[in-house]
C-alpha cells in the first residue's frame, strides 16, 4: 500500500522548528534565502524517502485555487 | 580533416530507372543512407532482401556526430556482421565522472557485472560506422545503394508509394511497395506528406569540437558543471579513437554564432580547458541548438519513419543514433515477415506500438538532463544550485545531478507481441524485453539467437517442439558455464524462452507444450487472438 502525505500535526516543538526557519533566513538576501529553500526541500524530500509522499507533498504545497 | 580518416566521394551513378519510360518498381525503397537508415539497409540484406537505399549526399557523416556506440546497439551491429570491427576499432568505456568545478562528485560504472560480450559502450565516430555499414551492404550483395539521389516527392497510394528522386542528371520517379524513411531530423519525406514533428527547442548553444591530441588521460566520460576553465557552464571530454578527443562546451542562449565558430575564438576555449602546453588540432567543430521532437506516428500506410526522422533527442545520454539503432531493428524482421507473407500488415502497427514509447522514453530522459544542464527559468537553476551545492558534501543529492542518462535499450514493456508468463518467473527478463547476453559454452547467448524465433529450452525435451516454425537452442549440462543464462533469466529450475528476430523475448514458459509456444510465436507474428 502506499504511504500518504500525512498533514496531522507531527512536530513536537512547532515554534521552535519555525522560529529556527525564520531566524535562519533573517539576515539572508532574497537570493540566499530562495537558495537556502531549495536545499531544504532537497534534504526534506530525501529524508522522506518516499517517492509518493515527496509527490503527494508537491501536489498539497500548490498553490490553492479558489 | 586532420584524423586517420579518409572520407572517400562515392560515385554517382546514372542507372536504367533514370531512363525507364515507365517509372521502375522496387519492393523496398530507404530515404537516406545515414546510420539508421543502413542499419535497416544491412538488416533487411541479411534477412535476404534487397532494398534500394537513396542518399542525398555522396559521403559518410561529415563529423564524428553520434559517437557512443551503446551495448545494445553493438549487440544488434554483431548480428548485422559488423559488431567485431566496431568494438575492436572503437575505444572502450564502461564508467563516468561528473565533476562540480573541479571537485569530483561522483563516478559511474555502466557495466558492474561480467559476462557480456560487448561493454556499455564503445566510442567510434559515426563516418567509420557508416563506412562498415555500406561495405557490409556491399559484402552481402544485395540491394542497391545510390548516392546523390534525394527524396523530394512523395505520393502514397492504396498499394503503392510514388517517390520523385532529384539527382544531379534531373529528377526522375520509381514505386514502391514501402517506403522507409531515414532521412533526418529534416526529413523530406515528412515534409513532402505534410507530417507534423512536434516537441520542444532548447536556447542554450552548445560548441562541439573533436580535436586531435596526444593524451594519457584515462578512457572515460568526464563532464564537469561550472569547471573552472568555462565558469558557469558545463563542458564535456570523451576519448574517440585516432586519438580525437570530443570537447562540448555549453555556450548560453546569446552566443553568436558566427563569432563562436571561428577558430579564433574556439582556440582559447580548449586552451583554457586543456592547459596551455597541450598540442593539439581542431578536426571538426560545430555549433548546435538541442530539440526534443517526435512525429504522432511513425506508420503512414505504407511509409515508415525511423531515426531523427520519427524522433529527435538532444545528445545527453546518447540516445539519438542508438534509439535509430533499435528502429532499425524493430523494423527489419517486421518488414521482412510481411513480404515474405508469414505475417500480415497488423504486423507493422506494433513497430509504432513499441517504437513510440521508446521515443518517449529517450526524450523524456534527454529532456530532463537538458533542462538540468541548460535551466529554462529561474526556479530550474535556483534548484540546479541547490543540488550541486548539497552534492559537493552529501551522496543523497548527486541522484539528482544530471548530466545525460545514458542510453539502455528500450524494454517494450507494454508490447502487444508479448504473452504473458507461463508459471512463475521470479526476476528474469520479462516477456517484451530485449535478451541479456551471457556465457553459452565457448560462445555467448546472443550469438547463438542471430535474428531467428528461437526457442531456449533448460531441462525440457527438445523433440516436442521440433515441428515448430523455429530453432532450438536446448542447453545440456555445462554449455551455460558461469550459471550466468541461470541467473539473468531464473533458469536454474527447467522452463523455456521464446526469443523474436530481434532478440526480445515474446514469451517464457515453466511447462511448455508445443500448443502453449505455437500459440505465443503467433502472438509475436502479430496475430492477436
Amino acid at each position: 500500500m502506499t504511504a500518504t502525505l500525512d498533514t496531522s500535526p507531527r512536530l513536537k516543538r512547532p515554534d521552535d522548528v519555525y522560529q529556527a526557519l525564520m531566524d535562519a533566513q533573517k539576515t539572508m538576501t532574497a537570493r540566499e534565502a530562495d537558495l537556502f529553500r531549495a536545499r531544504l526541500v532537497l534534504l526534506l524530500a530525501n529524508q522522506v524517502g518516499d517517492d509518493d509522499v515527496v509527490l503527494a507533498a508537491i501536489e498539497a504545497a500548490r498553490p490553492e485555487t479558489s | 580533416m586532420a584524423s586517420g580518416f579518409n572520407y572517400v566521394a562515392y560515385p554517382y551513378r546514372h542507372v536504367a530507372d533514370q531512363d525507364a519510360a515507365e517509372p521502375a518498381h522496387h519492393a523496398v525503397i530507404v530515404a537516406g543512407g545515414g546510420l539508421v537508415g543502413l542499419t535497416f539497409a544491412v538488416d533487411m540484406a541479411v534477412r535476404g532482401h534487397d532494398v534500394l537505399v537513396l542518399d542525398d549526399n555522396d559521403r559518410v557523416s561529415v563529423g564524428s556526430r553520434s559517437i557512443c556506440v551503446a551495448k545494445r546497439s553493438l549487440e544488434i551491429f554483431d548480428r548485422l556482421g559488423i559488431g567485431a570491427r566496431c568494438a575492436e576499432k572503437g575505444v572502450v568505456w564502461n564508467t563516468g565522472k561528473v565533476l562540480h568545478g573541479d571537485r569530483l562528485l561522483y563516478a559511474f560504472d555502466l557495466l558492474p557485472e561480467k559476462g557480456h560480450r560487448f561493454p556499455a559502450f564503445v566510442n567510434l565516430q559515426q563516418y567509420y560506422v557508416e563506412t562498415f555499414l555500406i561495405e557490409r551492404f556491399a559484402e552481402l550483395g544485395r540491394g542497391e545503394l545510390r548516392w546523390k539521389n534525394k527524396v523530394v516527392g512523395v505520393e502514397t497510394g492504396e498499394d503503392r508509394v510514388t517517390v520523385t528522386v532529384e539527382t544531379p542528371d534531373g529528377p526522375y520517379t520509381m514505386t514502391c511497395d514501402w517506403l522507409v524513411a531515414a532521412d533526418g531530423v529534416k526529413s523530406s519525406v515528412r515534409n513532402a506528406l505534410g507530417l507534423t514533428f512536434e516537441g520542444e527547442s532548447f536556447h542554450d548553444h552548445f560548441l562541439i569540437t573533436d580535436v586531435v591530441m596526444h593524451s594519457d588521460m584515462p578512457v572515460e566520460r568526464r563532464f564537469w558543471f561550472d569547471p573552472p576553465f568555462h565558469g558557469g557552464k558545463s563542458a564535456l571530454l570523451h576519448k574517440q579513437p585516432d586519438n580525437i578527443w570530443r570537447i562540448d562546451l555549453q555556450l548560453g542562449p546569446d552566443a553568436d554564432r558566427e563569432a563562436e565558430m571561428r577558430e579564433e575564438a574556439i582556440v582559447p576555449r580548449l586552451k583554457a580547458m586543456l592547459g596551455p602546453e597541450t598540442a593539439f588540432t581542431i578536426d571538426w567543430s560545430s555549433l548546435y541548438t538541442f530539440q526534443c521532437r517526435r512525429m504522432e506516428r511513425f506508420h503512414h500506410g505504407r511509409v515508415v519513419f525511423v531515426g531523427d526522422a520519427a524522433h529527435t533527442v538532444s545528445p545527453f545520454g546518447a540516445r539519438g543514433g542508438n534509439g535509430g539503432i533499435q528502429d532499425a531493428d524493430n523494423l527489419a524482421w517486421k518488414l521482412a515477415a510481411i513480404m515474405e507473407g508469414r505475417a500480415g500488415e497488423t504486423l507493422l502497427e506494433t513497430y509504432e506500438a513499441e517504437r513510440v514509447p521508446a521515443a518517449d522514453e529517450n526524450i523524456l530522459n534527454s529532456t530532463r538532463a537538458t533542462d538540468f544542464i541548460a535551466p529554462k527559468n529561474a526556479a530550474m537553476e535556483l534548484f540546479r544550485e541547490a543540488v550541486l551545492g548539497l552534492a559537493d558534501h552529501h551522496a543523497f543529492a548527486r541522484a539528482f545531478v544530471n548530466s545525460g542518462r545514458l542510453s539502455v535499450a528500450h524494454k517494450c514493456a507494454a508490447s502487444p507481441l508479448a504473452s504473458p508468463d507461463e508459471g512463475v518467473f521470479a526476476g528474469g527478463v520479462a516477456p517484451g524485453w530485449p535478451a541479456l547476453d551471457a556465457p553459452l559454452g565457448n560462445n555467448w547467448l546472443l550469438e547463438k539467437l542471430g535474428g531467428d524465433f528461437v526457442l531456449l529450452l533448460v531441462g525440457h525435451d527438445p523433440v516436442a517442439f521440433a515441428g515448430l516454425p523455429l530453432r532450438l537452442l536446448a542447453l545440456e549440462a555445462g554449455d551455460d558455464r558461469d550459471g550466468l543464462i541461470a541467473s539473468r533469466y531464473d533458469l536454474a529450475t527447467p522452463g523455456a524462452y521464446l526469443f523474436r528476430p530481434d532478440q526480445h523475448v515474446a514469451a517464457r514458459f515453466r511447462h511448455p507444450t508445443p500448443e502453449g509456444v505455437r500459440a505465443a510465436l503467433d502472438r509475436a507474428m502479430g496475430q492477436m487472438q
